[in-house]
């Protein structure tokens, strides 16, 4: 073959590939922020009900999940601006990635308000507290124990689908990636170090959720 | 937004469109099959087969796509292994296609009763008879609902080889835009595309399901 692996290229850039590292945690975590919002509420909104509420929460849910995010990233950066929505690359994959983890939040946060016995909302209303008390501190705090494990690995998808920013040039660690390939041709060396990089981050990222849940699973 | 420029352009790119879509089929038609095909095999070793095999879904579930995808295509012609950008792509999303369906065997076979088994051993079976009539149809059915969503996944990580230069609905739809400037009204068209075909697919997953449910 005649191919002599030389890693002390990619050792060379590796803070690039750390800080790139570090900006794609940045954005998973940006977006599940905003897109935990906008998922609660459209959740709220599927299963309420109101047709006029209902239907377009599931109309966006339908559209977001069934267009491929790489179109929707694109979209958002290339086309929005004629409608005069001019946004950063960063921002606007953010929001993009946000409205995208909120789709599929809500599914996720639907499934768990329909496992609330309605037991609890009756009792909520039996002791005297208001509709909204009774979602804030009855049926979202059980619903949240119940989805953990979904959101979780809600959270380790949407940090591998960050690497899409490359295609929008924000400096993640897919794009850093590229930029030494380009530089040093160490093709090799440096896709074997970034898919470490992603393992053990993703892997990193699995243990601590799992530790989180243990804390705070219903004890059975 | 003008209309009439907009169906002039898409009437003139009628057929670089559909060569796209042509090509945005049949990349992921075949990196289903032949990720189902890989993927049943994976699924069979991590039920029955060595530990180590972990590793290989954990790693692949762990990378992104398009790190999967930009490694398939760089990584392997270094090492002399010269694919063009479509036999590339549809290697790495075949594999990425292996591992979701293999968790989804594995799941699947995980998920019947022990009893089943038991049964069977019971009755005489062998261990291929057991598999081929007890155990293959029941997982099956209950995983047939969840691989009909994993082709929907399969055709938008189809726009991921847009990125290797394969002139997917994707890039033709880009090429387009990059010659006439109509970049909302064309990716809209495409994000519809797509939107129609994977609604498609979604909804004749929930007919399977409907099919396939046991009355419990």
């Amino acid at each position: 073959m005649g191919y002599t692996l030389n890693f002390a290229a990619v050792w060379r850039s590796f803070d690039l590939l750390l800080e790139g590292l570090a900006l794609s945690l940045g954005l998973a975590f940006a977006a599940i922020l905003a897109g935990f919002l906008i998922g609660l509420l459209v959740a709220f909104a599927l299963v309420s009900k109101k047709l006029w509420l209902r239907k377009p929460a599931g109309l966006y849910v339908t559209v977001i999940r069934n267009t491929p995010i790489l179109v929707l990233v694109l979209f958002s950066y290339f086309a929005l601006p004629e409608l005069g929505v001019r946004l950063e690359k960063i921002e606007s994959f953010v929001l993009t990635l946000a409205l995208y983890s909120g789709a599929y939040l809500a599914e996720v946060f639907r499934g768990g308000l329909l496992s609330v016995p309605p037991g609890q909302r009756e009792a909520g209303l039996a002791i005297g507290l208001s509709e909204m008390q009774i979602r804030t501190s009855i049926i979202i705090p059980l619903m949240l124990r119940n989805v953990l494990p979904s959101l979780s690995s809600t959270f380790i998808s949407l940090f591998k689908d960050t690497s899409l920013a490359a295609a929008i040039a924000v400096p993640e660690l897919t794009f850093e990636a590229r930029k030494i390939n380009v530089e040093t041709f160490r093709v090799i060396e440096t896709w074997i170090v970034v898919s470490c990089l992603y393992v053990a981050t993703c892997s990193l990222l699995a243990a601590l959720l799992r530790m989180v849940e243990r804390r705070l699973a219903v004890p059975r | 937004m003008d209309l009439s420029a907009f169906v002039h352009q898409l009437w003139l790119a009628r057929f670089p469109l559909l060569k796209g879509l042509g090509m945005t089929i049949s990349i992921s038609f075949l990196a289903i099959v032949i990720g189902t095909l890989l993927g049943i095999a994976v699924g069979l070793t991590l039920t029955y087969g060595y530990k180590p095999f972990r590793g290989y879904t954990d790693f692949i579930r762990g990378t992104p796509v398009l790190v999967l995808v930009l490694a398939s295509y760089y990584v392997l012609s270094t090492i002399g292994i010269d694919l063009g950008p479509f036999e590339a792509g549809v290697l790495a999303l075949s594999v990425f296609c292996s591992s979701h369906v293999g968790e989804l065997t594995r799941g699947a076979l995980q998920a019947i009763p022990k009893g089943q088994t038991e049964a069977a051993k019971a009755i005489g079976l062998t261990f291929s008879q057991t598999f081929f009539y007890v155990l293959g149809p029941q997982a099956l059915r209950s995983a047939l609902p969840a691989w009909v969503n994993t082709a929907a996944e399969m055709v938008k990580a189809s726009t991921l080889l847009s990125i290797l230069g394969v002139a997917e609905l994707l890039l033709r739809t880009q090429e387009l835009i990059s010659r006439t400037f109509l970049s909302l009204e064309f990716y809209f068209f495409a994000g519809f595309l797509y939107f129609v075909i994977n609604y498609g697919i979604e909804r004749f997953g929930r007919y399977v399901e409907r099919k396939v449910t046991v009355a419990s």
